[in-house]
């Protein structure tokens, strides 16, 4: 089809493609940067690796305005209740990419104070290893959401974010039952989760 | 989240509470800081931290010497080598060793480069907070290049782990030193180009004159050490005050301000990149001078001996054996020793009871003491002021926490 | 030589001294912290670089070293002082002569449970307010003790 005729051209397509096609050209990344993997994050924004070459270069500090999460950096215990809050708050449909090995597994800080992943307490799309993650490892990460935004349905969101909420709920139910802490309530929750057997608690 | 609670008490007055952190763009790692506002005018700051504590103290506890190098980087992250060389030298100083003189003037190349990253990174995103975002893509370029380079020497761009105790992990690489002509011919013209966008800029004067400024009394008292010590008007520099790893035998200036403030910080950290060149340029020389040689002490009991001499020597296959599974044999005792890092004096205090791991070991993270007095420097001020102090503080939070 | 003025004019306070690769240390009792802190201050040694504890679990008597290092601006002379302290005794704090041991002594009481008497605001600083226990103590293991913590990690660090 040459673009002379464009104008009179009919396309069909499916309608969850060309969402998907939106999606994923136009995400709107929040970094959640807590340690090393955000200062390598900045060379990611900056002009040699350039991530607005994949559509994604509207950073967003507030979550109500973003639909990408880049968890960069280790969680701790302390953190967890909030990035759990900002996660609930963040625009549907919401994707998250975690960043380096301390926000997958732990990493190295394998002690009383770190969170061993955060795919315990929020879901996770993509995971990006490293410590830190090259750039290049970074808009990997990117380019495989991409991908895999594609070929999502469109309901298919939905159901995972249902489940999040959901855990969302049972916290602040317990919270309120209790009088716990956020984080008290968050260990909770995980302590019954692993007697259960289950990796995660939503 | 829940640990500074704000009380019923404090909500009934007249002053507003705003929460600032731990997610927050300007906390450059997690931060809380609790504002107490009335109006625009900051009448409390109660700073909180903690966020970032991932036990390393405790892991330095359960790790050998060696191993603990890796931790040292993730202290702080924006320049890794300076820790590195930090924790290299003071263990060598609880063996009472000294490393070769290659992997000394190699030390210091790599040290003063990660200085200039470190600024860069700090004075950049200083700027962004403030809104100028353009002397961050200039600068950012830079510090690519000194990434490059780092990751020719070490192999990895940020987390280097670069020394080993007694030397360095591995010499220079021959294609280091043409792309370090190049850096040390582009660096001073980026420098000025960022003195052009910022030093004579009137909004930049604005926003940071005046900004948490400090006597030099207060800022002892406080602990201050580094650019924002020496922006009050001492010139304290570990470098030239307690020299290590010969720096007495190069020659450079310590540049000092004289209220403390923003604007003072953001010179003086300028000056220390021009200073940083200086020292590089006559590194490469000396270099040259000390000529090809080990960079790691060849004392097998202390560092591990090359690996053909593993698969080809009995000997050296003990020594390695040994070194792997019972460590180095360190004397009983405790030391403390400090380097001049980026944001001030990194100290490690290591105390050893003679076994493979450190008993304790103690880092003294030079941003603690600076941002324990943030409350004193923004109270009575604009909350975009805090903003501006944060990040000429140069708050790291892998160091703060730890 | 500031360790002879200190024996000098406060006799009996120092109880203990050594060198050790050019550091010098001497050892104080806490009820003697204080003088010692404005003899040195007043001996030049104004800059207090650091305070941290280390934990003696087998010892005899006092269970910590609270670790004070001193640096005097002139000379560039380094002091460090330990104090010895028993478990649930109290140290003098030194926030009323240096404001940066504010943090540092709320560290020390967050890692070690050590108490600093006079502090205006005594609280943890880097782990979170119900924290179990004191995570720098020797007996406090590296994994919090949670099962949740540890749960799945197989590979343990090689401890000693």
């Amino acid at each position: 089809m040459s673009e002379m005729n464009l104008q009179e051209a009919v396309v069909t397509t499916r309608l969850d493609a060309v969402v998907n096609w939106g999606r994923k050209n136009s995400l709107w990344p929040l970094p959640f940067g807590t340690a090393c993997c955000a200062i390598e994050f900045m060379s990611v924004m900056a002009s040699k690796y350039d991530m607005s070459r994949f559509g994604a270069e509207a950073m967003r500090f507030s979550p109500r305005q973003s639909d990408m999460m880049l968890v960069l950096g280790t969680v701790t215990n302390k953190m967890a209740p909030v990035l759990r809050t900002i996660y609930a708050q963040m625009a549907e449909p919401k994707w998250v990419i975690s960043v380096g090995v301390c926000a997958s597994s732990g990493g190295m800080y394998r002690t009383y104070a770190t969170l061993q992943g955060i795919d315990r307490i929020i879901p996770v799309d993509v995971y990006v290893p490293g410590c830190p993650p090259r750039p290049e490892s970074m808009l990997y990460g990117v380019m495989k959401l991409q991908e895999k935004i594609e070929k999502e349905g469109l309901g298919m969101r939905k159901d995972h974010i249902r489940r999040f909420y959901e855990s969302l709920e049972r916290q602040k139910e317990l919270e309120a039952r209790t009088g716990l802490t956020g984080q008290q309530a968050i260990r909770e929750m995980l302590l019954d989760a692993a007697a259960t057997g289950a990796p995660t608690i939503f | 989240m829940d640990s500074i609670a704000i009380t019923r008490q404090m909500l009934d007055g007249d002053r507003m509470i705003v929460n600032m952190g731990p997610s927050h763009p300007v906390t450059h790692g997690t931060l809380r800081i609790v504002l107490e506002l009335e109006g625009e005018l900051i009448m409390k700051a109660t700073p909180e931290m903690g966020y970032l504590h991932r036990g390393v103290e405790k892991l330095g506890e359960n790790l050998s010497y060696n191993q603990f190098i890796p931790l040292t980087d993730r202290l702080d992250y924006c320049s890794s080598i300076l820790n590195n060389v930090g924790y290299a030298v003071a263990v060598e100083k609880l063996l009472g060793i000294q490393d070769p003189p290659r992997s000394r003037v190699i030390r210091v190349m790599v040290s003063e480069l990660a200085r200039i990253a470190d600024h860069i990174v700090c004075l950049g995103i200083n700027a962004v907070d403030i809104g100028a975002f353009t002397a961050f893509l200039y600068l950012f370029k830079q510090r690519e290049t000194i990434y490059d380079l780092f990751e020719m020497a070490a192999g990895q761009r940020m987390h280097t782990s670069f020394t080993r105790v007694g030397g360095l992990m591995r010499d220079l690489p021959p294609e280091f030193l043409p792309l370090f002509d190049r850096f040390m011919e582009e660096c001073p013209a980026a420098i000025d180009e960022l003195e052009t966008l910022l030093t004579r800029n009137p909004i930049w004067h604005d926003r940071t004159k005046g900004v948490g400024a400090m006597s030099i009394e207060d800022a002892v008292n406080w602990g201050y050490t580094g650019p924002c010590l020496r922006a009050s008007g001492l010139a304290q520099d570990l470098r030239v005050a307690q020299p290590y790893l010969d720096y007495e035998t190069y020659d450079f200036d310590i540049p000092v301000g004289t209220t403390g403030d923003v604007f003072d910080r953001y010179l003086v950290r300028v000056e220390e990149m021009r200073q940083s060149l200086r020292i590089l340029a006559q590194a490469k020389r000396k270099l040259a001078e000390v000529g090809p040689g080990p960079v790691i002490v060849e004392d097998y009991k202390i560092a591990l001996p090359p690996k053909e001499k593993v698969y080809t020597r009995m000997e050296s296959l003990i020594h390695h054996f040994k070194l792997i599974m019972h460590g180095i044999e360190m004397p009983v005792g405790e030391v403390y020793s400090s380097t001049e890092a980026a944001n001030g004096e990194l100290g490690f205090y290591i105390v050893s009871d003679g076994g493979k791991n450190p008993y304790r070991i103690r880092v003294r993270p030079p941003c603690l003491p600076i941002f324990s007095s943030f409350d004193e420097k923004v109270r009575g001020r604009l909350i975009a002021d805090a903003v501006a102090e944060l990040g000429a503080m140069n708050v790291i939070a892998g160091e703060l926490d730890r | 030589m500031v360790t002879e003025h200190i024996e000098e004019q406060l006799p009996g306070a120092v109880q203990d001294k050594h060198d050790f690769r050019g550091d010098h240390t001497i050892v104080v009792g806490a009820e003697n912290l204080l003088a010692v802190a404005d003899l040195l201050f007043k001996e030049g040694f104004q800059f207090l670089v650091d305070v941290t504890a280390v934990d003696w679990p087998e010892r005899e008597g006092a269970r910590f070293d609270v670790v004070y290092h001193w640096l005097n601006l002139t000379s560039q002379e380094r002091l460090r002082v330990k104090v010895p302290v028993a478990e649930g005794a109290s140290v003098p704090s030194l926030v009323s002569r240096f404001k940066t041991a504010d943090w540092y002594e709320r560290e020390v009481y967050d890692m070690f449970g050590v108490i600093f008497d006079g502090h205006p605001n005594l609280q943890r600083l880097l782990t979170w307010p119900d924290f179990p226990g004191h995570a720098l103590r020797k007996d406090f293991p590296l994994d919090g003790g949670d099962a949740f913590c540890m749960d799945g990690c197989t590979a343990p660090y090689n401890r000693g």
